[in-house]
């Protein structure tokens, strides 16, 4: 009854969200206020029912019902609890009902909390939301219904991907999602206020929060995704330009390149055409990366659930949503009257630089990921992969840390070159003698690296020198969110400098006593032995490690088979230090009583995830620091006409 | 500005081909199956580590030779190092692939007719970006 | 702004779609396909793999005789299928020789005992080698060798019935 029960209520849903639709349009072609008051609770009911069908759908998972497709294709009633609750959207379906359902309780949000933009560009962005929605809802019901049952019942079902048995899904997909929806939310406002040519600071201010919290899940999203990939592929990388991962930088690139458009839009209210377009390409971003996901028009490693023709089904939905808005970008934004210009040297001279390096790092992404289908069009097989990407992107993004560490020391509207320097003294300092003692220590360790270590030096100190002879309990939560994210990009840099400049490999074949060494660490296989989990078996290996005149740890990295599908993966252990990560693995076994062990030693390579964390953190304080601010000038406000 | 322009194409194209190309002396013969082990010479398998990140596997879903548990994977990592170990270049030993696979071997592609607006996209992009932006820095007149 | 402008992200966007249109209505093909063909098969020599078959060397492919080269391994699914109609070819007189990839003596001895033994020379490639050199990226494949030892066609993938008329006719022109 579950299953019928969610399909119900996935039919209400889509319902009220044509219904919502219909309502936003007539409520602004008539001008009708009647009628858009009803849209707010509309759009209200309809996330609630969209929440009610993924219940449902987990509910379904969990009890293990083989009566329902999904089920029997997805999961095996022998999985561990928590698989079965994460398989739920560990498939097309149910990650798809997923996306539906974040972006229905998105749109629930905006009507229940959003005060500040116009009433009628808040009915055009609840209209423009409905319609996203409602293309998604038809998708799910005509194309991939995830509560369709089996006419004869299996007796069990047949497991899911064993990459996939991993506490990273139950996690990495959500976040990502939500980051999309986020996004979907500032397309709804940009095309919103393009219906009622309404760009300014109001609609900047209405924006903002989406698209930080965005951005935050996407944030999230990618650092744990690529942690995941790091410690489960079992070769130590951590990025590997694949097109899924490009899939997913892409909406980060453009979202960071929005919140600081939005916040010179929200300030000094300019670039409006520029920041509508951005809340456009956004959302294209996202949408386009659902679509390489799910259509397999590019090989990946992270290719999972690959249908052609539900890829022309999103292709569909893509070209009506994103061609819709671009078009009506195109017509309407002549109607907007021009923003404010800037002078070259000023806070914003320095984030319409940071908005056109990330628009350009995001076209090179964009163009090297789609150039083999490009190619190919031409009569070319060709690879585009992690050289070009380094090579193309790498210095464009060095020149773009160097601004982020300027911009934030430089004054709104106008100020001299002169006294930037002088503000960047420390900054330049740090970079320098960084640099310089780098050389001393390592030798000459290449010059992409070299640059990268010593400009996160720079912007490390350049990142908190906006603290510097202020008051730290006033300064506004906002400022620190900045410091704190722009902090976060420099210690992610040096982590991704320093492990791809030092990391120590040592790949042997050892029998049991035999010591090996990688980097401080000195390796001694203790034993081969055979474990037996919830829905696999392996080999576990017993691994010594010892540092110094430390005391001995004992690693055990596997070798796993699963037999729900008959697939065997390799389980890394890793020990983290302060310094770093040794990361190991055992392979095959060579014949002669000897096994192979992978072993790497990876300085401050943590440094990436946690640099991700404090960007994520940044974002995070930034929403509560807008919110504050905001709530405080209400009050402000209120006390003033009392 | 044309020559400028032109110093910046000649500029990019030479950093994208930047390889390292310093062919090494030969060493003694390989003691075993190098798919999994490495070279003696650092110098050599820091060369040979390089080169494999750039290579594709040819039976996997987009993935590096150095980052592949494919049998072939490591047949082809073993060719590397075996090919580095004898004295190659990696340059040597990339266009060897090359000459049997095509362009599709390497994720560095290789400067040619059809990848050369791929190679240009920066600058072409980073040029559209500085005109559209000038608009914004144009100082205010006296009409509206 | 100008107003041609405004509409180049629409015609950009636009474009994309054309592209990814065109792939997912006739994805194009994925095959890697050896770049040898119409070049001279490299140097090298294999070893011998099972007992009374004699290993395999360039000289033996340039000898006057046009031959099939099969790329092949016994624990390959799709060689099995291909079997029969390699047997086909060796029935209409076609000569064939082999590389066995990553394979051992008695595997092979095993797999020809029950699948059929079409080939006059096995080469054991025990790391890939000569299949590198030769520009293939799977097994099966057959690649068509003229008298001088060049490479005049490759098929990728198992030989399927209606694969052997097109082989044995290659191999015919090539005389």
């Amino acid at each position: 009854m579950t299953a019928e029960a969610g399909l119900i209520a996935l039919w209400l849903a889509a319902a009220l969200a044509a219904m919502q639709f219909a309502l936003a349009g007539l409520a602004i072609r008539r001008g009708d206020d009647a009628i858009a008051a009803a849209v707010r609770p509309v759009a209200i009911v309809q996330g609630g029912l969209a929440l009610l069908a993924m219940a449902a759908l987990i509910r379904v998972f969990l009890a293990s019902d083989m009566s329902v497709a999904l089920v029997v294709a997805n999961s095996h009633s022998a999985k561990p609890w928590m698989y079965k609750f994460a398989g739920a959207w560990g498939n097309h379906e149910g990650s798809m009902l997923l996306w539906v359902t974040i972006l229905g309780l998105a749109g629930a949000a905006v009507a229940l909390l959003e005060r500040r933009v116009a009433e009628r560009t808040l009915t055009a962005t609840l209209g423009a939301q409905a319609f996203i929605a409602l293309g998604f809802y038809a998708f799910l019901l005509f194309a991939s219904n995830p509560f369709a049952r089996l006419a004869s019942p299996p007796a069990d079902g047949q497991g899911l991907n064993p990459l996939l048995q991993d506490p990273g899904l139950a996690f990495h997909p959500p976040t990502l999602y939500a980051g999309y929806v986020g996004l979907s939310v500032a397309f709804s406002f940009a095309v919103g206020a393009l219906v009622t040519r309404d760009v300014g600071p109001a609609f900047a201010r209405a924006m903002r929060p989406w698209v930080l919290a965005a951005w935050v899940f996407l944030t999230i999203g990618i650092t744990a995704g690529s942690y995941w990939a790091y410690y489960e592929l079992g070769w130590g990388g951590w990025w590997f330009w694949d097109p899924v991962e490009n899939a997913s930088l892409m909406p980060w690139l453009a979202a960071t390149a929005l919140l600081h458009s939005v916040s010179v839009l929200a300030t000094r209210d300019g670039l409006r055409a520029w920041t509508v377009m951005l809340a456009v390409v956004a959302f294209s971003m996202s949408m386009l990366g659902t679509f390489l996901v799910r259509s397999g028009i590019l090989t990946s490693v992270h290719a999972f659930a690959v249908d052609p023709e539900r890829g022309t089904f999103i292709l569909v939905l893509l070209a009506l949503y994103i061609g819709g808005a671009l078009a009506l970008f195109a017509t309407r934004i002549g109607l907007v009257r021009a923003g404010n210009t800037f002078e070259l040297v000023s806070r914003e001279g320095s984030l319409v630089a940071n908005n056109l390096l990330l628009s350009v790092i995001l076209g090179v992404v964009l163009i090297g990921t789609f150039y083999p289908i490009v190619a190919a069009a031409m009569g070319t097989q060709l690879s585009v992969g992690p050289p070009f990407f380094e090579k193309a992107a790498g210095p464009i993004f060095l020149v773009l840390v160097a601004i982020m560490a300027a911009g934030p020391l430089l004054r709104w509207r106008r100020d001299e070159a002169q006294a930037l320097v002088q503000r960047m003294t420390w900054p330049i300092a740090a970079a320098a003698f960084a640099a310089a003692g780098l050389v001393a220590l390592a030798g000459w360790i290449g010059l992409l690296p070299l640059l990268a270590l010593a400009l996160a030096a720079g912007l490390a100190v350049a990142s908190v020198a906006p603290l510097f002879g202020r008051n730290l309990r006033r300064t506004p939560l906002f400022v620190w969110g900045m410091v704190v994210a722009h902090l976060g990009i420099a210690v992610s840099l040096a982590g991704m400098a320093a492990s791809s400049a030092f990391t120590k490999e040592t790949l042997v074949a050892k029998g049991v006593g035999e010591p090996a060494g990688v980097g401080p660490y000195r390796i001694t296989l203790r034993g081969i032995r055979p474990v037996i989990g919830d829905n696999w078996t392996a080999l576990e290996a017993r691994l010594e490690v010892v540092r110094g005149d430390a005391a001995a740890t004992l690693l055990a990295p596997q070798s796993r088979f699963f037999s729900n599908p008959p697939t065997t993966t390799s389980e890394s252990a890793i020990l983290t230090a302060f310094d770093g990560q040794l990361y190991t693995v055992l392979g095959q076994p060579d014949g002669t009583g000897r096994w192979q062990l992978r072993l790497w030693w990876k300085p401050w390579v943590t440094l990436i995830w946690f640099g991700g964390a404090l960007i994520a953190l940044g974002g995070l304080l930034s929403i509560l620091g807008h919110w504050l601010r905001d709530r405080r000038q209400k009050r402000r406000l209120e006390e003033a006409w009392t | 500005m044309g020559w400028f322009v032109g110093l910046a194409i000649w500029a990019w194209l030479a950093w994208a081909c930047l390889g390292n190309a310093s062919p090494l002396a030969a060493q003694t013969r390989p003691p075993a199956d190098y798919a999994n082990v490495q070279l003696r010479d650092p110098a050599q398998e820091a060369q040979a580590a390089a080169l494999m990140a750039t290579l594709r596997c040819l039976v996997c879903q987009g993935q590096s030779i150095a980052d592949s548990d494919a049998d072939m994977a490591g047949d082809m990592r073993a060719l590397v190092r075996r090919r580095v170990a004898a004295g190659e270049s990696a340059e040597e030993v990339r266009d060897w692939l090359i000459a049997r696979y095509g362009d599709y071997v390497t994720y560095d592609p290789p400067v040619s007719a059809v990848t050369l607006p791929l190679w240009l996209t920066p600058l072409v992009l980073l040029a559209i970006g500085l005109w559209i932006a000038r608009a914004s820095f144009r100082r205010r007149r006296g009409h509206e | 702004m100008r107003r041609w402008l405004l509409w180049l992200p629409l015609a950009v966007f636009a474009l994309v779609v054309v592209f990814a249109v065109r792939e997912l209505r006739a994805p194009s093909d994925r095959t890697v396909y050896s770049a040898m063909v119409g070049k001279t098969v490299p140097e090298f020599r294999l070893e011998p793999i099972v007992k009374g078959k004699p290993g395999l060397g360039v000289a033996d492919l340039k000898s006057g005789q046009p031959r099939l080269l099969n790329v092949f391994a016994s624990w390959c699914v799709p060689c099995i299928a291909e079997a029969p109609q390699l047997m086909k070819l060796k029935a209409i007189g076609v000569p064939i020789d082999a590389v066995a990839i990553r394979d051992t003596g008695p595997a092979i001895a095993q797999f020809l005992a029950r699948y059929g033994d079409p080939y006059q020379r096995i080469g054991d490639d025990r790391d890939s080698r000569v299949q590198l050199s030769l520009g293939s990226s799977g097994v099966p494949e057959t690649f068509v060798i003229d008298g001088r030892g060049v490479v005049v066609k490759q098929h990728v993938g198992d030989i399927r019935e209606d694969d052997v008329a097109a082989l044995a006719q290659a191999w015919r022109e090539a005389r």
